[in-house]
């Protein structure tokens, strides 16, 4: 479960950015999650609304754009779409492909008030 | 008022979802949600390689033999190579008293309930001095396939330790930390007789998600295969320290 970890890490990154522009409550939380990330963004999700109960961010709307993995091909030097680590190649089915994107854990933007 | 939660803009039954008529101002960050913990990785890797030490971050389930692992190969570097360890387990110092058996430096890390070391704890350990200067710093993560990968230490090298009777699948199952080795060691090899493991089909699996990673069987209780693995350890701390 280190969906908490990073729920909390994020609760830390809110509490600095509502020092810096003088906030006092999150509205929203626009998150990047690629298809190849450390994280589910289910559990994200409910581990952020138990760690963020008595924050600054409490019911804040938690939206989770999810990015798409891509990797590169060294077997026929294609650039493909991938849903997971260990794909195989869907153009020439090599299994060995060096992941480009879709590892993303961001945080996009904040709607404050 | 919320009767879900008392907060001021979340409805009754709105799962969760702010229901605020108010339109707040947006800030971008396009900013990584670990960058706290990257920032101070960065750090301590910077601190690692000031003081010319290795630190390679060891990663494995439970019982894949990492412990018994780092004492063969602490035995085998004994005098050559200063050696310090750093053990995290979510409960009990049984790890770092084996290492401190040997003879060499170790500070446990009880995690409690968290599941993986993260930068912020090895900064910790590097405050109380237990790098050693010219030599090696392993870091014996949490007996953990999944976590641990997404935590970056400030290390030189990621080494995922799997073993013979976990059997040959674990790479697919567990993919994201096998994608993030620079090297992964077959302890128990010396059971491979008695075992269906395919060594092969393993390495196959382990290149499916690091097309480039080394693959190294090792036994740490018959010696099998150290000598390649402290061989690999010797070239890493060359080029840690002509890059310096």
């Amino acid at each position: 479960m280190h969906e908490l970890s990073l729920a909390r890490a994020l609760l830390t990154q809110l509490a600095a950015e509502a020092e810096r522009h003088a906030f006092a409550r999150v509205l929203r939380v626009k998150l990047a999650i690629g298809a190849l990330g450390h994280v589910d963004p289910d559990a994200l999700a409910f581990a952020f609304e138990v760690a963020s109960k008595g924050t600054l961010a409490a019911g804040a709307a938690l939206d989770i754009e999810r990015v798409a993995g891509a990797a590169h091909c060294l077997g026929c030097g294609a650039d493909v779409a991938v849903h997971g680590r260990g794909d195989f190649c869907p153009k020439c089915g090599g299994g060995h492909l060096v992941v480009t994107g879709g590892e993303d854990m961001k945080i996009r933007e904040l709607e404050v008030a | 008022m919320c009767g879900t939660c008392g907060c001021p803009s979340h409805q009754a039954g709105g799962a969760g979802r702010a229901e605020d008529p108010e339109r707040g101002r947006v800030i971008t960050l396009e900013r990584d949600l670990l960058a706290a913990n990257d920032a101070v990785a960065a750090r301590n890797r910077e601190r690692l390689a000031a003081a010319d030490t290795l630190a390679v971050n060891l990663m494995a389930g439970p019982g894949a033999g990492k412990t018994t692992l780092l004492v063969a190969t602490i035995t085998a570097l004994a005098g050559g190579v200063p050696v310090a360890v750093v053990e995290g387990d979510q409960a009990t110092d049984l790890d770092a008293a084996r290492i401190r058996a040997t003879g060499v430096p170790a500070r446990q890390i009880t995690t409690g309930k968290a599941c993986h070391l993260d930068a912020a704890m090895i900064a910790r350990a590097l405050d109380d001095g237990i790098a050693p200067a010219h030599g090696v710093l392993f870091v014996e993560n949490v007996g953990n396939l999944v976590c641990p990968a997404g935590f970056d230490l400030g290390e030189a090298a990621k080494v995922v330790v799997a073993s013979v009777p976990e059997g040959d699948d674990k790479p697919l199952k567990y993919p994201d930390i096998f994608a993030a080795a620079d090297l992964v060691l077959v302890n128990k090899c010396d059971l491979l007789a008695h075992v269906a493991f395919d060594l092969e089909r393993f390495t196959a699996a382990a290149r499916r998600l690091a097309p480039a990673v080394a693959v190294l069987a090792v036994s740490a209780t018959s010696g099998a295969g150290l000598g390649v693995w402290l061989d690999w350890l010797a070239r890493r701390r060359a080029r840690l320290h002509a890059a310096a």
